[in-house]
């Protein structure tokens, strides 16, 4: 559960930053070369290969198999479940104020059984 | 003035960095304070749709004193989310911090309480960083620009859950 946990962290962290969202959203055209992925950049090639590595490491973007070229791929896997957090704040809060509804009705009648004890 | 009922969010953002969340709800507002800040009552109810538990949820409910919440999923997954305690006056204001995570975007989040004939309405003011960081968690129609945004990012997603 511990590694879940960390994972998804991993995950928020990799996406805090503009320069790594830019890339997962050009990925989301198609594969790419680290070359292809600087061109918009201006920042040098290793700058752009630790940004890669940090989106890698959070399972983010996969290496394809070809040698020469290993272009990027996106691994949506983890975004899932980030579109769940970022993406769904209207339904976290109808979600969970509809349970308090639910508990606070328990929450008083609990009280009044503690009032007429 | 009663502009809500119970049973019904309202959503608003009078402003570029903050979301303001409003819901009535059928009881006094001492009992709603000690729901919002209680660590037994807590994990019984802020856990958002289906699907998510709250395992872990520690508070400690003085000035300065940290929160941490850790969320799961029925498929393992996990989130946590944590902060710090402001300013709380019982049972009516409580200001606290709320970030994802050190790189992530803290937020301040006042809650106030106000009752009137035996509901309280709930008013979450959460206030972000920036206009971008508030438009992301909205997922609101970012313009489309040279950065694409994490709205985008975030339909592409959906289109892979399918």
């Amino acid at each position: 559960m511990r590694a879940a946990s960390d994972a998804l962290s991993a995950t928020f962290a990799a996406l805090a930053d503009p320069t790594r969202r830019a890339i997962l959203s050009r990925l989301t055209t198609g594969a790419a070369t680290v070359k292809e992925l600087s061109a918009p950049f201006e920042m040098s090639g290793p700058a752009v290969s630790k940004h890669l590595r940090v989106l890698e490491q959070a399972g983010l973007i996969q290496r394809g198999r070809e040698a020469q070229w290993r272009p990027r791929t996106l691994a949506a896997g983890p975004l899932k479940e980030v579109a769940e957090w970022a993406g769904e704040f209207r339904r976290f809060w109808d979600g969970s104020y509809a349970r308090l509804d639910t508990y606070l009705q328990h929450l008083k009648a609990k009280e009044k059984f503690h009032d007429h004890k | 003035m009663t502009t809500n009922k119970t049973g019904l969010t309202t959503y608003a953002t009078p402003n570029d960095r903050e979301v303001v969340v409003t819901r009535v709800v059928d009881a006094p507002r001492r009992t709603v304070f000690e729901a919002w800040t209680n660590p037994t009552h807590i994990p019984q109810w802020l856990i958002g749709p289906d699907g998510w538990t709250m395992p872990v949820c520690e508070v400690d409910l003085r000035p300065g004193g940290a929160w941490r919440y850790v969320y799961r999923k029925s498929s393992g997954a996990e989130m946590v989310m944590g902060g710090t305690f402001r300013e709380i006056v019982p049972p009516e204001r409580l200001v606290s911090t709320e970030s994802w995570g050190a790189d992530w975007p803290e937020t301040v989040n006042t809650m106030v309480l106000t009752e009137s004939a035996g509901q309280t309405t709930i008013t979450l003011t959460i206030t972000y960083p920036s206009k971008e960081a508030r438009d992301a968690a909205l997922q609101t129609g970012m313009k489309e620009g040279s950065e694409l945004s994490f709205a985008r990012l975030d339909r592409f997603v959906k289109t892979l859950g399918a």
